[in-house]
């Protein structure tokens, strides 16, 4: 009985059957992605009431938040991916884990750089050495570690192992290295939203950032399923389904 | 146990007959010291401030700049691999390696940071406490040097690859360590910074030695 769905698990996140289901996901998350994004940003950008002390200049929250919101879930679903694939050996979640670390760094980029922008007419300062914005740059230079160790390994299965150890120890010392940057400065403002107390911002304002949030998420989310799918091409090009499908998309090319 | 513990006195032996491989960071650690009141101010005062934040910092340089050879020599010369298969607990054996290297570095920096103390012009009420906060996280970053080492020993173009991993995972550290000896200097009590750097020791001497072996059957076995 185990067995059976241990099989059934097993096939299903094969590398082959996830580019055909990332497939067929691709172009509705892209839609939703899309759709979400729009929407979120007239409202936001246009819509949404000036705030009563920092005028026009919060409306980057729209971006910011989202940003780093997935920056942070980023690095523990690659730390996750990293483990089912030493665990388990599942090899879909190993470049799953690689994905997640190029475009989570991009947008650990986005909020460290929103932040920046976002800083000086509020702050009166590009850069404060200020406990979230002190921690997300450790973040991103987490992040660089794992890209640094993918790139420097040859072979792409140790690379993936690799970089799942790294990701693994990252992962126990975030939230130690959050508390002792916490404990070293803080001016930030508090979080946005705490999923368990009402939101402190009037709804013409959180609304339009809710939608910003899940058109992110929709966002992040097909572009993690198209760079794996990529990944899978490359990976598995010796494999006879791989050289299949090239055959018939340069038939339909050319 | 006895494996380990042969293992450490190997590392020590070969220490000792190659002086030049753990004076170098040591004297490099001298040096970053003697650059801050050349580059920035002579004046005492100034420099009783930067002091134990200066000499943290280059204390954790000059114990990346001793990384690169813990397991390189070994893997080199085959022993490595031979601890890889030994019937002996792989953890264990990273463990007698990493302490094998921190008496070579960490040990010594805690020796020699009163003379960097002096010549930074640093309050020597704080002195036991400079040293205290080395001496208990120095082993700390031996063993966060020892996953990225161990993850990068058979690379070829490693490069500035084990800084840029080690580096933020060393940041509780340093901002613990540098925080009681600052508490120190002012006169604060440091008995909760102290506990915090103990922690910290009692967690990575826990966990990390079981990522190590891994990383390292990782990065030999492929």
């Amino acid at each position: 009985m185990w067995k059976a769905i241990w099989d059934y698990v097993q096939r299903t996140v094969s590398p082959r059957h996830f580019y055909d289901i990332g497939g067929q996901w691709l172009p509705w998350l892209w839609a939703v992605a899309g759709v979400l994004l729009t929407v979120g940003a007239v409202w936001g950008l246009a819509y949404a009431p000036p705030d009563y002390q920092q005028g026009n200049s919060y409306r980057i929250i729209f971006i910011h938040v989202p940003a780093a919101s997935i920056a942070m879930g980023g690095y523990v679903l690659m730390a996750t991916c990293g483990l089912i694939s030493l665990v388990w050996k599942v090899k879909t979640a190993e470049m799953v884990a690689r994905s997640v670390a190029a475009i989570g760094a991009w947008f650990c980029l986005i909020a460290l750089f929103t932040g920046a922008v976002w800083g000086k007419p509020t702050w009166g300062t590009y850069w404060v050495w200020d406990a979230r914005l002190t921690s997300m740059l450790i973040l991103l230079f987490l992040y660089l570690g794992v890209l640094g160790l993918y790139s420097a390994y040859e072979s792409a299965a140790s690379a993936g192992k690799a970089a799942a150890i790294l990701a693994l120890v990252g992962v126990v010392n975030l939230p130690i290295i959050k508390y002792s940057v916490e404990w070293w400065n803080t001016l930030h403002q508090g979080s946005t939203f705490v999923a368990t107390a009402r939101p402190t911002m009037p709804p013409e304002m959180y609304l339009p950032l809710i939608v910003m949030f899940f058109g992110c998420y929709a966002f992040f989310g097909a572009a993690v399923i198209a760079r794996t799918r990529n990944e899978i091409v490359q990976r598995e090009r010796r494999t006879q389904w791989v050289k299949d499908i090239v055959r018939k998309e340069s038939a339909h090319g050319i | 146990m006895s494996a380990a513990i042969s293992l450490l006195w190997r590392d020590l032996r070969l220490a000792m007959r190659q002086p030049g491989d753990w004076l170098t960071p040591l004297g490099f650690f001298l040096l970053v010291v003697m650059l801050f009141p050349l580059a920035v101010t002579a004046d005492p005062h100034k420099l009783a401030l930067m002091a134990p934040g200066v000499i943290w910092v280059a204390a954790l340089l000059s114990m990346l700049l001793s990384l690169d050879g813990l397991f390189r020599q070994d893997l080199e010369d085959g022993s490595l691999e031979q601890l890889l298969v030994a019937p002996a607990s792989l953890p264990l054996m990273v463990l007698a390696k990493v302490a094998a290297h921190w008496l070579q570095t960490g040990f010594c920096l805690v020796l020699l940071s009163p003379v960097a103390a002096v010549m930074l012009s640093m309050d020597m009420a704080a002195l036991p406490t400079l040293m205290g906060s080395l001496l208990l996280g120095t082993p700390v970053l031996s063993l966060i040097g020892a996953v990225a080492a161990g993850l990068t020993v058979a690379l070829r173009r490693a490069g500035a690859l084990v800084p840029l991993i080690t580096l933020p995972l060393m940041v509780p550290v340093i901002v613990f360590a540098t925080g009681s000896v600052q508490a120190a200097v002012i006169g604060l009590p440091v008995a909760g910074y102290m506990a915090l750097l103990a922690a910290f020791l009692v967690l990575a001497v826990t966990l990390i030695p079981f990522a190590v072996a891994a990383a390292l059957r990782i990065a030999v076995g492929g």
